[in-house]
C-alpha cells in the first residue's frame, strides 16, 4: 500500500493522526512514519513517477536521481532524529507541523517540475512556522509572524519567476535554469532568500533562537537545505553563486562572535556553512557539486547536533545565553560531551565529518585556480572554529560557573544526540561507506592525506592557541546580554518607524481633509439655507403684481436694445 | 581560566568536586595543547629536510605561497586573532540594549 503513494504523502497524511494519539501511541506512530516514508522512497528507485498533466502543463511529482536520493536520505534521517529528541514534553502540535514540514521536504527534493516544488515550497513555510508558535511567547509569536511573512514572500517571488519561466520556455520541467531569463532571475532570488544569501538572512536568525528547543532542531535540518537543492539542481556553474557563498561565509562569523544567545550563533553559524555550498554549487565541477552536497548533508548532522545539545541547556536551564550560562558540564556532562563531537566535527577535525566534506570545496576552488576564493574559506574556517568549535560549548558548558545547577538531559534526548554524534564520527571516519558512494557523481576525491591532516591540523591547533592566548589575557570579547542591529533593522526600525510616519501624515492629511471638507459643506448649508431657505431671498413667495412689474420691464429694456442697435434711417415704421 | 567575575560559587555548595574546578586540569589541557602545536609545527619544519633525505614528502604544497613552512598555522594564529578584533569592532557600531526591538 505504501509502495503506491508519493514518499511526501507518508509523514504529511500521517500527521493528520498524531492530534488523535498520546503517549506512546503517538511516540510508535510518529517515529514508525519515516521508517515507512523511506521503504517507500527506497522501494521505487531511480526514475520519474507520479506524471500528472493539467492545463497541458505536465506535472512529475516524484523524480529520484543521485541528487534528489542523497536529500532524501538525509531529511529521513534528520525527522527520526528529531522526532525522538521531541520526545520530551514535544507536543502533538510540534509532533504533527515537524511531520507534515519534514515531509514537505522530502515532496520539494523530488519534485520533478516547478509548480509540484512551488506547492511543497509554500508547505514548508507554513507547516514549521508552528514550530516557532508552539513556544507561546510574546516574542515568537511576533517573529513567527516575521518568518510567515518572509517565507511566503520567497514563494510569490518563487511563482512570479516560474510564471515568466514557463511564458518563455513553454515548460515548467525543473532542470538547469540559470540567469539569463528574467524567470531565472526572480527565481533564484526566491530560493535565494529560503538560502539565506546575504542581506535576505535575517528571518533565519531572527525566528530560529525563537522555536522551542525541539523547533529549531527540525528548522535547521530541512528549510536552508531544500533552497540548497534547488540551487544545485537549478543553477549549477553559476559563477555569481561563488561569490554569494564568500560573503556567505564572511560576514556571520563576525556577527557569531559577539553574539549572547547560542541558538543565534548557530543561526549564523548556519548562513556561514551554507555558504561553503552555494560556493560549492558555483563552482559547479563535479567534484564541488560533491562536496557541497556531501557537506549539506554533514551539516544537518552536526548542526542539527549542536541545536539538540543547546535545545537541552534551555529545556533543562531556561536560557540560551552565554551571559547566564556556564559550568554546565557539572550537571550535564553528557549532553557537553555530544556537543563537543558536535563542534569537532563542524570545525572539520580530522575524523569528524565537516573534514571530508568541506574539504572538497575547498579543493575544487583550489581545482579552478579560485586562489581567493579558497583563502576566503580558509579564512572562515578558522571563523567557524571560533563560535561554533569553541564558543558553543565553552560557554554553554564550561566557562565561568554560573551556579546553575540541574539535571543531565532526558533519556530521548540523549539517544537523539547519541545517533547524531555516531553518523558524524561515521562519516568522518569511513566517508566510503555510506556518504561517498551516494553522492551525486563519482568520488575521486581522498580526503585522509598526510598534507591535508597535518595542514588542518596546524590551522585548527593555532587558531585554538589564538584562543587560549586571547582568553588569558582577557582579549577575548565579553558576553554581554544585547541585541546587534543586522539587515533586518531596516524593517523592524526603519521600515516600521516609516511605516509609522507615513501613517502619521496620513492620518493628519486626513484629519485635515475631513475638517475642510466638514467646514465647507458646512458653509454651503449655510448659504443655501440663507438664501433658498424659508426666509431666503429666492424661498419667498413673490405676489403676482411684482412679476408683471418685472415683465413690463423686460419688455422696456428689449424695446430700448432694439432702437439703439437699429439705424434711424431704415427703422421701419412700426405696423 | 575557571574563575570570574560572575562566578557564584559562594552560593554553590559542590565547589572542588568537579573536574575543571581545579585550575590545574586547564593548565594541563592548554600543556596537551602545547605539545600538538609543536608536534605540527614540527611536522612541517621536517617536511623539507625529509624529501631532501627520502623523496618522501609528508604534504606537497598545491601553490607556492602555500608552500613555506608553518602556513597554516600563522593563517590559522591571525585569522582568529582578527576575526576576534574585527568583532570587537563591529560591536562598537551595532550592539544596543537586549530588548532593542522590544521598546
Amino acid at each position: 500500500m505504501i509502495g503506491s503513494l508519493p514518499p511526501a504523502a507518508v509523514m504529511i497524511l500521517g500527521a493528520l493522526f498524531v492530534p488523535l494519539l498520546r503517549g506512546r501511541a503517538r511516540t510508535g506512530w510518529v517515529l514508525l512514519l519515516p521508517v515507512a516514508s523511506l521503504a517507500a522512497l527506497l522501494s521505487l528507485g531511480e526514475g520519474e513517477f507520479g506524471q500528472v498533466s493539467i492545463f497541458s502543463y505536465e506535472l512529475t511529482l516524484v523524480r529520484i536521481d543521485g541528487l534528489s536520493r542523497i536529500f532524501g536520505w538525509l531529511f529521513h534521517i534528520a525527522a527520526f532524529i528529531g522526532l525522538i529528541f521531541a520526545r520530551r514534553g514535544g507536543s502533538a502540535l510540534e509532533d504533527t507541523s515537524a511531520l507534515v514540514y519534514a515531509g514537505a521536504a522530502i515532496g520539494a527534493v523530488q519534485a520533478g517540475d516547478l509548480i509540484t516544488l512551488f506547492v511543497f515550497w509554500e508547505l514548508l513555510a507554513l507547516s514549521s512556522v508552528f514550530l516557532v508558535w508552539a513556544r507561546r511567547t510574546e516574542r515568537s509569536y511576533r517573529a513567527g509572524i516575521r518568518y510567515l511573512i518572509v517565507q511566503v514572500g520567497s514563494g510569490v517571488i518563487l511563482l512570479a519567476g516560474i510564471i515568466a519561466h514557463a511564458r518563455a520556455t513553454g515548460s515548467v520541467a525543473f532542470d538547469h535554469m540559470g540567469t539569463e531569463t528574467l524567470g531565472g532571475k526572480l527565481i533564484l532570488l526566491g530560493i535565494g532568500i529560503k538560502a539565506a544569501f546575504p542581506l535576505l538572512h535575517n528571518w533565519l536568525t531572527d525566528a530560529y533562537p525563537e522555536a522551542t528547543y525541539s523547533g529549531a532542531v527540525f528548522l535547521s535540518a530541512f528549510t536552508t537545505k531544500v533552497a540548497v537543492y534547488t540551487l544545485a539542481r537549478g543553477y549549477q556553474g553559476e559563477d555569481l553563486l561563488i561569490w554569494v557563498g564568500v560573503v556567505m561565509t564572511m560576514f556571520p562569523i563576525f556577527y557569531a562572535v559577539i553574539e549572547n544567545d547560542l541558538r543565534r550563533v548557530l543561526g549564523y553559524s548556519m548562513i556561514n556553512q551554507i555558504g561553503f555550498m552555494v560556493c560549492g554549487v558555483g563552482i559547479g565541477t563535479e567534484m564541488a557539486m560533491n562536496g557541497a552536497v556531501a557537506h549539506a548533508f554533514n551539516d544537518v548532522l552536526f548542526k542539527g547536533l549542536l541545536f539538540m545539545s543547546t535545545g537541552a541547556l534551555l529545556y533543562r536551564t531556561g536560557t540560551t545565553k552565554c551571559s547566564e550560562l556556564g559550568g554546565l558540564y557539572k550537571s550535564m556532562p553528557k549532553t557537553a560531551g555530544l556537543c563537543i563531537v558536535g563542534a569537532a566535527s563542524i570545525s572539520a577535525f580530522p575524523l569528524f565529518s565537516g573534514f571530508v566534506s568541506k574539504s572538497m570545496v575547498m579543493a575544487a576552488a583550489l581545482e579552478q585556480n579560485l586562489d581567493f576564493v579558497w583563502l576566503f574559506l580558509l579564512f572562515a574556517s578558522a571563523g567557524v572554529l571560533h563560535h561554533a568549535g569553541i564558543k558553543i560549548p565553552f560557554y554553554g558548558f564550561f566557562g565561568p560557573d554560573s551556579g546553575i545547577r540541574t539535571k543531565e538531559a532526558p533519556t530521548t534526548m540523549l539517544i537523539a544526540m547519541g545517533m547524531a554524534a555516531f553518523l558524524c564520527v561515521f562519516n568522518g571516519a569511513f566517508p566510503t561507506l555510506f556518504l561517498y558512494p551516494n553522492l551525486p557523481y563519482e568520488v575521486t576525491y581522498v580526503p585522509f592525506t598526510s598534507a591535508h591532516v597535518i595542514s588542518q591540523l596546524q590551522l585548527l591547533f593555532f587558531a585554538v592557541l589564538a584562543f587560549v592566548w586571547l582568553r588569558l589575557s582577557d582579549r577575548e570579547p565579553h558576553e554581554l546580554p544585547s541585541t546587534n542591529l543586522d539587515a533586518d533593522w531596516f524593517y523592524r526600525r526603519f521600515g516600521r518607524s516609516l511605516a509609522l510616519a507615513a501613517g502619521g501624515v496620513a492620518s493628519r492629511l486626513r484629519d485635515a481633509v475631513a475638517a475642510r471638507s466638514v467646514a465647507a459643506a458646512g458653509s454651503a448649508i449655510g448659504s443655501a439655507r440663507r438664501y433658498m431657505g424659508p426666509t431666503g431671498v429666492w424661498g419667498r413667495t413673490w405676489p403676482t403684481g411684482t412679476n408683471v412689474i418685472w415683465v413690463a420691464i423686460l419688455l422696456l429694456v428689449f424695446l430700448l436694445l432694439y432702437y439703439a442697435s437699429t439705424p434711424v434711417a431704415s427703422v421701419p415704421p412700426l405696423p | 581560566m575557571a574563575s570570574g567575575k560572575r562566578d557564584m560559587s559562594g552560593e554553590v555548595k559542590d565547589r572542588g568536586r568537579h573536574y575543571f574546578d581545579d585550575p590545574k586540569r586547564w593548565k594541563r589541557l592548554i600543556a596537551i595543547l602545547i605539545v600538538a602545536c609543536a608536534v605540527v609545527f614540527a611536522l612541517d619544519i621536517a617536511n623539507p629536510i625529509l624529501y631532501r633525505l627520502t623523496g618522501f614528502e609528508l604534504r606537497h604544497p598545491e601553490r607556492s605561497w602555500e608552500g613555506f613552512p608553518e602556513f597554516y598555522a600563522v593563517y590559522g594564529f591571525l585569522a582568529y586573532t582578527a576575526i576576534v578584533y574585527t568583532a570587537k569592532l563591529l560591536r562598537k557600531g551595532v550592539m544596543r540594549d537586549e530588548d532593542y526591538y522590544d521598546r
